[in-house]
């Protein structure tokens, strides 16, 4: 795990010095919200459809700077010196919690905003929690595996949209859908079965990507 | 340490790139890879490194006998070449703390501080890499191939982007490596050849 956690370091004084990737997050974060909150103007949307919009935001915000901790190794020629001192285990382990870290970073700006640009009323902030921390696992994780498969690839930043929405639809799915139940009901069990099938995802998407990864990276 | 390479083939789609290269090499000699411009030097230093896998053939790193499992390989190597680069936005010392504490070097700074002098980047050790010259980041490729005094060195292009003093002190590194483990160079210079005993020409399959 030492490595694991040298390269998670490495790429967050990376990220402090040149804040490529929270900046990019961040700002396609905040123009969304503003965007999406002008075009509904005075027009009290439905909970499903405030539901779906917070999604959406986070969904295309998260892929505007998830690529980015691959994308950086292969365009600087970083990613072989790389592969000379770190197991790919490790360097997925460390790239998938720097993405992680990422993902909390733009939910601490975007709910608070999300929630009074939007008047998004919670009720349960247990089951809302829930479903984003659960939710950001099954993001991070599909989302690093895309951002090592596409690294390789020219037009990276398409590609990465497109391949990561198929592979990224059931958090999408249960997330909208726990978020819904979150603004409804009380009990953090009412959303149970959402949770599940967020947590069932992020499971299999994250050990996945483990078995995985070692043929991704040195492919 | 010995490392054997055995009929190694490397294909891309219909063009074969290396075709039976051969050559076993031990602790105390130096090879020099030698062939015209995409001739496959530098493929063949990349499977040495095993950055790429070979089409067909077998690449063996042994030690005492017995053969290095491939996911061990990165602890007894260090290579140089102009596709491998540093980080740009961190500093030089920040390099290679990182990578000696990957390598999970003991008294790292000692060595680093070390390998900065001999290297002449003394007093740049907090400078970023990206305000470092050509030259002084060649030199600083060296400092990290070299942390961990690996028993194979491979080198792409050693003369690469340095000034006579920087070729002088680079020789002399590569003639330490060649008295402890095995240097592997890949070349177009014929003045590189001083520093092998035994010369590999690969020419375009």
């Amino acid at each position: 795990m030492k490595q694991t956690y040298l390269i998670l370091i490495k790429d967050l004084q990376q990220e402090f010095k040149t804040r490529y990737a929270i900046n990019a997050i961040l700002l396609f974060a905040v123009v969304t919200l503003s965007a999406v909150s002008f075009a509904i103007g005075t027009y009290t949307a439905g909970i499903q459809v405030l539901a779906a919009l917070f999604w959406v935001i986070l969904f295309f915000s998260s892929m505007s700077g998830l690529s980015h901790i691959f994308i950086r190794e292969e365009e600087t020629q970083t990613a072989d010196t790389l592969k000379l001192v770190a197991r790919p285990v490790h360097i997925f382990l460390g790239k998938f919690i720097f993405n992680l870290l990422l993902l909390v970073a733009l939910e601490v700006v975007l709910v608070p905003l999300f929630i009074a640009a939007m008047n998004f009323k919670i009720t349960s902030f247990a089951i809302f929690a829930m479903t984003l921390l659960i939710g950001n696992f099954g993001l991070a994780g599909g989302g690093t595996m895309v951002a090592a498969i596409i690294s390789k690839a020219s037009a990276k930043g398409a590609l990465f949209t497109v391949l990561a929405f198929p592979i990224l639809l059931p958090v999408l799915i249960s997330g909208i859908s726990a978020t819904k139940k979150a603004t409804e009901e009380t009990a953090l069990l009412s959303a149970q079965n959402e949770l599940q099938a967020l947590l069932a995802y992020s499971v299999i998407i994250i050990t996945a990507s483990i078995l995985l990864f070692d043929y991704v990276w040195n492919e | 340490m010995r490392l054997l390479a055995k009929k190694i083939v490397k294909r891309y789609e219909d063009h074969i790139v290396l075709r039976n290269i051969n050559f076993d090499i031990s602790a105390g000699e130096a090879l020099a890879i030698i062939g015209s411009n995409g001739s496959g030097k530098t493929t063949l230093v990349k499977i040495l490194a095993n950055l790429i896998a070979p089409t067909r053939g077998t690449i063996a790193y042994q030690i005492d006998g017995k053969t290095v499992p491939r996911e061990q390989i990165y602890q007894y190597i260090g290579l140089v070449g102009p596709y491998l680069q540093l980080y740009q936005e961190l500093t030089a010392r920040e390099n290679l703390y990182f990578f000696a504490r990957m390598r999970n070097l003991p008294d790292y700074k000692e060595r680093v501080a070390d390998l900065m002098e001999t290297l002449g980047l003394k007093g740049r050790e907090d400078d970023t890499v990206k305000a470092y010259s050509s030259g002084m980041q060649q030199r600083l490729k060296y400092a990290a191939a070299l942390l961990h005094r690996p028993k194979v060195l491979l080198v792409d292009e050693p003369r690469s982007n340095l000034d006579e003093k920087g070729i002088e002190t680079v020789y002399y590194l590569l003639r330490e490596q060649k008295k402890q483990g095995i240097l592997i160079v890949a070349t177009n210079d014929t003045e590189d050849l001083q520093l092998v005993d035994q010369t590999l020409k690969v020419e375009q399959a």
